[in-house]
């Protein structure tokens, strides 16, 4: 830790664990002790921290669920509005309301919308894109998309001490400790 | 009656003995280090290929549909022909990273990336062909419900219409689900890569991606979601595809076995591809702890499966042709077997009905030459499929006055051999710059991911899988 950072801002204290266990360990005494925001870092999704870290269902469905209404009620709109007002055609004595052979491209325009949902949503929710975080500024923080596992407990949790933090995170079994600084 | 069943383990989906860095290092130092020289050589040879395609294209639109061999009655040639191919060829990419992650079959992660990007390249070499067929390309525009100056609209009650947008939704719906794929991995390689470009590049691309498990959670349902979406979509598409054929009145096409029949024979050629370029990739890159002879074996597998189907398919709808007792259909599929176009029909039948059947034996299933051979064969073999399909049925159709035959210009093979070009080109193109397999999924499904295979004190202990003795010797 060098003295020179004393005048700028902590974003919060990373802790480095050794295996997925150890972190998930850690995310269920964190939230034991009563801390609200914090973070763990994987380079992959581990099976059961959604529970340790206490997470809330993902909102996803509901978007994606609405982008498909959407899709669907849109595609009926634009083959129904073409087809039967705007340019009303007799192709070989068919109803203009051919309903049975507008399913395949309702369907389709259906799906796309629900893919649109799911993949902006998404990253709507997880705010990204944000290509400057406070995090990047830990040169060990790369090994997160590689094999590291981190914890970090933010400075805008009620509750944040630097001390304290620090103390609670080694008692956790961290095996390296920083803080990070806000640039 | 009783009897007892024995538990058969599951052979370790990766090979040796790798922790989460050799992984990184393994699949990533391929897009780190320098580049080879077999790939400029490679890459060569594609463009050049590439360059017959845009040369096939550019007199096709110069000149007009007749330098291709349409005639009269054969009013669709290679171009459907190959539209088919290649669209079956993208199937089994699909199939591999939707339908196989809701069967949570683990093994898919060893070849899901690679397999999606074979079905996007594949998907643009299909695009052309509907795009460059319909002769005056300038106009293409109006596949598309835009408005315009005549204030017309494309007909939605048609099938080559509802092609428009099964093949643009499935285009689309893959190159998103590939992409949220890829974030975590460009991530990982962003953290990786020395070069200031590279870093900004794949920087780029990753969107700050930090493996935040708050992140993770909200992907995991996205990629779920999208898995959901895509597979209703992956069969629908051939079905589509083969409404092209089956909507109409034409003897031979106007079946309701094509929407499944079309959908087995795209997976199983889309599986041969798949095994075509993973032997071929694996080898090169020294891929062969992960995507190894067991992941073959059940590739091989899916491949007997699709092929009986599609033996079945053949040999049904011989016999409902007999059965309906309609003179067109009985007509137009005896001279399948034994008219004009008999060869096509014979080749067909033997690449893709008897060649899988090998693959009953489990040891040539594991055998890595074999499946090759066998791969091209499949390839090959529905190829013709789509060939007999389409140009038998045309070229003899009600009257006999309107009866023909059908022989390909060099155009139609320079341009087919030309998508080749173009689907090499962008495949060499991800194997330099993308990571061919999907990093953070395959560490998910080693033993280390899980939580539970980790003492106490945190050390990491492998599970224990008690193999029962008369499998002993079969793990291997």
């Amino acid at each position: 830790m060098n003295k020179d950072n004393s005048e700028k801002t902590i974003y919060g204290i990373l802790a480095e664990f050794r295996n997925p266990k150890e972190l998930t360990d850690a995310s269920k005494s964190i939230v034991e002790s009563g801390y609200q925001h914090f973070d763990t870092f994987s380079p992959f999704p581990i099976h059961g921290i959604d529970k340790a870290m206490n997470l809330k269902k993902s909102k996803l469905g509901w978007i994606v669920l609405g982008h498909g209404m959407l899709g669907f009620l849109g595609a009926l709109s634009l083959i129904s509005f073409t087809m039967v007002f705007d340019y009303p055609m007799n192709i070989s004595g068919k109803a203009l309301a051919n309903v049975p052979a507008w399913i395949p491209v309702t369907f389709e325009l259906t799906v796309l919308l629900s893919a649109f949902g799911a993949v902006f949503g998404m990253f709507f929710l997880n705010g990204l894109p944000k290509f400057n975080h406070p995090l990047f500024n830990s040169e060990n923080f790369q090994r997160a998309t590689d094999d590291g596992f981190f914890v970090c407990i933010e400075s805008e949790d009620p509750q944040f001490e630097e001390e304290k933090v620090t103390k609670f995170l080694k008692d956790a079994g961290a095996t390296n400790i920083e803080t990070i600084y806000d640039e | 009656m009783s009897k007892t069943y024995k538990y058969v383990p599951e052979p370790a989906l990766i090979k040796g003995n790798h922790d989460f860095k050799d992984i990184t290092a393994m699949i990533t130092d391929i897009n780190v280090r320098p580049t080879p020289k077999g790939w400029y050589i490679a890459f060569g040879i594609a463009n050049m290929l590439l360059l017959l395609l845009l040369v096939s294209i550019a007199y096709l639109i110069w000149q007009g549909t007749g330098i291709w061999g349409l005639n009269a009655p054969v009013g669709w040639g290679w171009a459907i022909i190959n539209f088919v191919w290649w669209v079956g060829i993208g199937h089994a990419g699909t199939l591999i990273s939707a339908i196989l992650f809701l069967f949570r079959q683990g093994w898919r992660t060893a070849i899901n990336r690679f397999a999606e990007a074979m079905t996007i390249f594949a998907v643009m070499c299909a695009g052309i062909f509907p795009g460059i067929h319909v002769g005056r390309i300038w106009v293409i525009y109006w596949v598309f419900p835009i408005p315009n100056q005549m204030s017309m609209w494309p007909n939605f009650n048609s099938p080559l219409l509802w092609d428009v947008f099964a093949v643009s939704t499935y285009f689309t719906v893959s190159l998103l689900f590939w992409y949220v794929g890829l974030v975590p991995d460009f991530a990982t390689i962003r953290d990786r890569i020395k070069s200031k470009i590279g870093k900004m590049a794949y920087g780029t691309f990753a969107l700050g991606w930090r493996g935040s498990n708050r992140h993770w959670w909200n992907y995991e349902k996205a990629y779920m979601i999208l898995a959901g979406l895509a597979t209703p979509l992956v069969l629908s598409v051939h079905t589509i595809v083969s409404f092209d054929f089956a909507v109409s009145i034409i003897p031979g096409w106007h079946t309701t076995i094509f929407p499944p029949y079309f959908v087995a024979g795209a997976v199983f050629s889309g599986f041969a591809m798949v095994l075509t370029l993973m032997i071929i990739c694996r080898k090169i890159y020294g891929l062969e702890d992960i995507m190894t002879i067991d992941h073959m074996e059940k590739m091989n597998m899916i491949i007997l499966v699709t092929g009986t189907m599609v033996g079945f398919a053949y040999i049904m709808e011989q016999f409902i042709a007999w059965y309906s007792g309609v003179e067109y259909e009985k007509a137009i599929f005896m001279l399948r077997a034994a008219g004009p176009y008999a060869w096509a029909y014979w080749i067909m039948f033997a690449c893709n009905v008897f060649s899988p059947q090998f693959f009953w034996s489990k040891k040539l299933r594991r055998n890595v030459a074999f499946t090759f051979v066998i791969s091209i064969i499949v390839n090959i073999g529905m190829w013709f499929e789509r060939f007999v399909i389409t140009v038998t049925s045309l070229s003899t159709d009600f009257l006999p006055s309107s009866w023909g035959y059908y022989s390909p210009t060099i155009w139609d093979m320079a341009t087919y051999i030309g998508t080749f070009g173009l689907f090499f080109t962008f495949f060499l193109l991800f194997l330099r710059f993308l990571p061919m397999v999907a990093v953070a999924e395959i560490k998910g499904v080693m033993p280390q991911a899980d939580p539970h295979n980790y003492d106490k004190n945190g050390e990491y202990v492998p599970p224990k899988v008690e193999v029962p003795e008369p499998y002993k010797n079969q793990t291997n």
